[in-house]
């Protein structure tokens, strides 16, 4: 019979966290933050169907980078957790803060107990009545969640991208000149992204119920020129 | 409650009725004697117009021979291009719309589409079918479904029975206790190609003959300000039509009657 390796737990967490780390690296970055009327989502994405930005419920949106299928799944999970709560007790009951605790417990369970850790960052964002009530959280692999603040940066290359936006940020910017900082956020020195390697949703303060819309690419083109 | 998470051969898909009864939130049927003093809803009526589909309903709920409510919606959006109304136990009925809406926009965010107005008009049908155990024991509700096909630019309509069967009609539907009355005034006065206003017209009519002969059917309550909910589908999504309009339309109707 053979006798499993010891492995230290430190060790242990330590290579998992890496190997998550590799995974989310290999993906492309995505940037939210605040503008005039809401939140703005702009993901560096090539597909024009495989969804990085996508909306949980009226006022919450869910965005997630690493390895697609998983962060679906997470998404998909989060939608049915928000239409069960909003079906059970009321539509205003469901909120962002509960969701991303929800996230947090399961992608720390997953990420301790499971074969593997999940390769992906999320954001869950709501809008609230005013600005001052915006939310972002940003979860992490193992289950770390950030109550940010103004904007947020997931993925691989978060800290230069996190720089630029530090730099570029105006709070209560249009959706034309936050699009234009996050666009050029993402880019950097080295490259420069069209409006049609993005991906752009917001949730936006109106009189609709359901706050996420889309920001196809010939809008996109049109803002950011 | 935790997350709803699934292994793939457990996941309930993009169905949102799948994932209540996933988590336990599915109400058992209940056996024995049937109920007749619940409230009970009635006359809904809905015709195809040029631009798409007006779909109309009464206001008054009742429980045996009592007016349980005034101002109830029967005739509710199901979606931006869809509406539904509905005819019989207030109680499942209302769930079943509630039900409805979401199981639309449920399906929308998990699909990342909305469902096409076909696959809308099968999915109220199995609902319906779902409640016939509730149905034998005079709990039945029957839905119409109306909306705006984008694909021929054209509205179209669906009445069900009791059983889930559904059917697709060309020209007009009506549905409930005054269903008799208002269906008649509707058959004679369709034409086809009606335009906005006649059609909102002849289902204000429909409305008012069902509530004239039929006591559970409400008609325009002028003391209290309540009209029938009249809403038009076409092109623009779902537009209803305001009070004040309506308030001119029973005018006219009532002029109409006074000179009989």
């Amino acid at each position: 019979m053979t006798m499993p390796f010891y492995v230290p737990p430190e060790q242990q967490m330590k290579d998992r966290a890496e190997f998550a780390r590799k995974g989310i690296s290999r993906g492309r970055s995505l940037v939210a933050c605040q503008y005039l009327d809401g939140i703005l989502f702009v993901a560096e994405n090539l597909s024009n169907t495989l969804r990085k930005i996508s909306e949980i419920y009226d006022r919450i949106a869910f965005a997630g980078v690493g390895k697609y299928n998983e962060f679906d799944q997470l998404r998909q999970a989060g939608v049915r957790a928000a239409d069960l709560k909003g079906y059970q007790y009321a539509r205003d009951d469901v909120d962002a803060r509960s969701l991303a605790n929800q996230y947090a417990q399961m992608m720390g369970h997953i990420f301790t107990h499971d074969q593997k850790p999940l390769e992906v960052e999320i954001l869950v964002a709501e809008i609230g009545y005013e600005a001052s009530q915006d939310r972002l959280f940003h979860i992490l692999y193992d289950g770390t969640v950030m109550d940010e603040s103004r904007f947020s940066v997931l993925g691989g290359d978060a800290d230069p991208i996190s720089e630029r936006m530090n730099a570029s940020f105006s709070a209560g910017a249009t959706l034309s000149a936050a699009l234009k900082a996050c666009a050029q956020s993402l880019s950097g020195p080295d490259k420069t992204l069209a409006a049609v390697d993005l991906e752009v949703a917001v949730i936006e303060r109106g009189d609709n119920r359901r706050c996420f819309r889309r920001i196809e690419a010939i809008e996109a083109t049109s803002l950011m020129g | 409650m935790s997350m709803p998470y699934f292994t793939p051969s457990q996941d309930p898909g993009a169905n949102f009725q799948e994932l209540l009864s996933r988590v336990g939130l599915v109400p058992r049927t209940v056996q024995g004697q049937s109920i007749i003093d619940i409230p009970h809803a009635t006359t809904c009526v809905a015709v195809t117009y040029q631009d798409g589909v007006v779909m109309a309903g009464d206001r008054r709920a009742t429980a045996g021979n009592l007016i349980s409510h005034r101002d109830m919606e029967k005739v509710v959006q199901a979606d931006t291009y869809s509406g539904v109304g509905i005819a019989g136990a207030a109680g499942p009925a209302m769930e079943m719309i509630k039900l409805f809406q979401l199981q639309l926009e449920h399906y929308e965010k998990m699909e990342g589409q909305q469902l096409s107005l076909e696959g809308k008009a099968n999915q109220l049908s199995t609902m319906v079918r779902a409640n016939l155990p509730s149905a034998m024991q005079g709990l039945g509700v029957v839905p119409i479904f109306g909306g705006f096909e984008p694909r021929q630019s054209k509205g179209r309509l669906w009445d069900y029975d009791m059983t889930g069967g559904r059917y697709e009609e060309r020209e007009f539907v009506a549905i409930g206790s005054g269903s008799l009355h208002a269906g008649t005034v509707i058959k004679i006065g369709w034409r086809a190609q009606m335009t906005k206003s006649d059609a909102v017209s002849l289902v204000c009519r429909a409305l008012w003959e069902a509530a004239d002969a039929d006591s559970a059917t409400g008609g325009p309550d002028v003391m209290r300000g309540i009209y029938p909910i009249v809403a038009a589908i076409s092109q623009d999504g779902w537009v209803p039509v305001p009070d004040d309009e309506l308030a001119q339309v029973f005018e006219s109707i009532i002029a109409q009657v006074r000179s009989r």
